[in-house]
């Protein structure tokens, strides 16, 4: 039946003279209207899968140590594999679309939302932006499809924020190259059907794509990790590992190679980790309100409330800072310092929420009943991948100084 | 064929606690998040299989509401369904059950419907009057309570949940039919169904497109009034027995009363 109304609020709708509803406590600003309906439909989708397919499991494959494989054809099928890129079976959405299934799916968890970063954005986007159109044609379409998975090498046992310093070395030998080398802490790297590797050659550092059962490339997983236990961690070892010329990225050369694909990750990360800071501000809130203790919910305690009106604030900073910086790659504008500043920050913020969500749940809040222990582990990782927190304050110190505080 | 499926656009289930307006008696629904019928996705994801199977066939979406209602149509666009109708005007404000049926049912028999799929009852109002209403306005049969579709020739065929399972049920076509809750998994729309949904031919449709005088919809239309609205009464307490030994046959017989058994 049907209501000829205004039936959703919008800005303009509040008037001076009249007191505006209360904002919902999950969106105080209204940040859902700054949303297009399409937006709104891959949230509200990516939101609902995660609900009804991840949570149920995560907790689980937490505890186990386990990656939920049996997601891959279920998020290949929803299109979030690439689902940023145009062309090869990529359904070509807006940045900020792509921001928004990582914010959803990072809800659910960082390994999750890591899988898919990595498979989006550091494995299939270098071989879009930089691969040969034979390389694109192979890989791409199977990629999206969830058929092949890829990694990304960068970072080894003894260059991690310095990665100009990489020992990892591809030598020419005729039709070939010739890889040596260790790449450490590998997101997907067990798992991984195609790797694209960083490498030192006589021609500046040059990626590779090398494919599992390649003679002279293997892996070993990482064990007893107490963060993103959900997601596989690997070590990849070269030892005179010959892969054709072709395999080369012909697109670029030098260190802004990776870098680029880094700031394609790292702006996932910004929007991931309001997600996760979304659900421990979430969950808390709930919990404190039906937390009976002294007679009355522990929410009508000053200390209770202030941590929540924190978690609260920062949860829209962090939303906010996201958006833009989503618009801003939208349009073209986006800049490496504004990335650094929504990770930094983002995931800073969203770390101090789940630790503080911890302490409003109490002992409640270190079992895998609840998310909150599983989600600040989990941005202990985040909190210095992809660029330490350091280094993005490094970044930021130089954008706007001009010094360079590295070296 | 042309499959239709009418759809609704309701309050979230999920995140608005429902209000009713103690001077209209009825939903609010202004200033509420506002979404597909969940009970709708399983229709539609129903409706999509049965033309993906049959092959060479269109599936379109119907509703009547606000024009805000373009945003749940074009969530089953990109579900997968090819296109939508969208009947709006001012004057549907107010409608009951038999103006929205005598509206969606002017609409259907326009396009020349082969198979109309509608929910059983929608998630907000809970009349489940609408369908039956547009089988009536259109002359044709409604199969109800369907968990299984299947046309055979120019027949529809269908599973007909019951108590105790299920019955084949079949009537010539075109029909109406109406899903048994729980019986079709929602899919979800895809990235790339999201993309072309809006690439999707959408259609708007006022009153006068199809024929409908004003006073025949809407308050003036109305046929249904909410009388009054009341507090459900609170539960009383259960009933605690002590096992004399019987408990097991009680307990069962109580079951059974409630055919839980």
């Amino acid at each position: 039946m049907y209501h000829h109304e205004r039936h959703t609020i919008t800005m303009s709708s509040t008037k001076t003279s009249q007191q505006a509803l209360m904002p919902p406590a999950t969106d105080l600003y209204y940040i859902d209207h700054l949303l297009s309906e399409e937006e709104r439909m891959v949230r509200d989708t990516v939101r609902k899968f995660v609900g009804e397919r991840v949570l149920p499991i995560i907790g689980d494959h937490f505890e186990a140590g386990t990656f939920p494989r049996e997601l891959i054809p279920e998020i290949a099928g929803l299109g979030l594999l690439g689902m940023h890129l145009e062309g090869y079976g990529c359904a070509g959405l807006s940045a900020v679309c792509y921001g928004l299934a990582c914010q959803e799916l990072e809800a659910g968890d960082s390994g999750l939302r890591s899988f898919v970063s990595v498979q989006g954005s550091l494995a299939m986007f270098p071989i879009h932006k930089f691969g040969s159109e034979e390389q694109k044609q192979r890989w791409l379409p199977p990629m999206a499809r969830g058929e092949a998975i890829g990694c990304f090498g960068l970072t080894e046992p003894d260059s991690g924020s310095d990665p100009g310093s990489m020992r990892t070395t591809a030598r020419r030998d005729g039709d070939s190259y010739i890889l040596n080398g260790t790449k450490m802490w590998i997101t997907n790297g067990g798992i991984a059907d195609i790797a694209v590797v960083w490498a030192k050659t006589g021609d500046g550092i040059r990626g590779f794509l090398v494919e599992r059962g390649t003679p002279g490339f293997s892996s070993s997983d990482v064990h007893h990790k107490l963060s993103l236990r959900a997601s596989v961690t690997s070590e990849l070892h070269f030892e005179e590992c010959r892969i054709p010329a072709a395999n080369m990225l012909p697109g670029v050369r030098g260190l802004r190679g990776p870098l680029s694909c880094l700031d394609e990750a790292r702006y996932g990360i910004a929007w991931g980790a309001s997600g996760a800071a979304r659900t421990c501000y979430e969950v808390a809130l709930d919990y404190a309100k039906t937390r009976v203790q002294f007679d009355r919910p522990i929410a009508s305690f000053q200390l209770v409330q202030e941590k929540l009106a924190i978690m609260a604030t920062e949860l829209v900073k962090a939303q906010l800072l996201a958006l833009q910086l989503g618009r801003l790659k939208d349009e073209g504008l986006i800049h490496p310092v504004q990335i650094s500043l929504a990770k930094r920050n983002n995931v800073r913020e969203a770390l101090r929420t789940a630790r503080e969500a911890r302490s409003v749940l109490g002992a409640n809040g270190i079992t895998l009943e609840y998310p909150i222990s599983r989600h600040s582990n989990n941005l202990e990782s985040v909190y210095t991948y992809e660029g330490t927190d350091d280094i993005h304050t490094l970044i930021i110190g130089q954008a706007i100084t001009g010094q360079n505080a590295f070296s | 064929m042309k499959i239709y499926v009418c759809i609704k656009q309701i309050p979230d289930p999920n995140t608005v606690v429902s209000k009713l307006d103690p001077s209209t008696r009825r939903l609010v629904r202004s200033g509420v998040s506002l979404v597909l019928d969940p009970g709708d996705e399983s229709t539609i994801s129903a409706a999509i299989k049965l033309r993906d199977t049959i092959g060479n066939s269109e599936l379109i979406a119907v509703s009547m509401g606000p024009t805000s209602a373009q945003e749940a149509m074009r969530r089953a666009l990109a579900m997968g369904v090819d296109s939508a109708i969208l009947v709006t005007d001012p004057a549907l404000a107010g409608s009951d059950a038999l103006s929205t049926a005598r509206v969606l049912a002017a609409v259907l028999k326009k396009e020349n419907a082969g198979m109309i799929f509608c929910s059983t009852e929608s998630t907000d109002g809970y009349t489940g009057m609408v369908p039956g209403g547009i089988a009536e306005f259109l002359g044709i049969p409604q199969l109800t309570f369907a968990r299984e579709i299947n046309v055979e020739g120019q027949r529809a065929v269908i599973k007909q949940v019951t108590q105790t399972g299920y019955r084949t049920v079949e009537s010539s076509l075109p029909a109406v039919i109406t899903i048994a809750s729980g019986s079709f998994e929602a899919i979800y729309p895809t990235m790339k169904g999201i993309m072309s949904a809006r690439k999707k031919p959408f259609t708007q449709l006022t009153l006068s497109d199809l024929g409908i005088e004003a006073a025949q919809v809407g308050e003036a239309g109305a046929r249904e009034q909410v009388m009054t609205i009341g507090k459900v009464e609170a539960r009383a307490a259960g009933q605690v027995m002590k096992d004399d030994g019987n408990a097991a046959s009680t307990i069962a017989d109580f079951l059974q009363r409630y055919q839980l058994l």
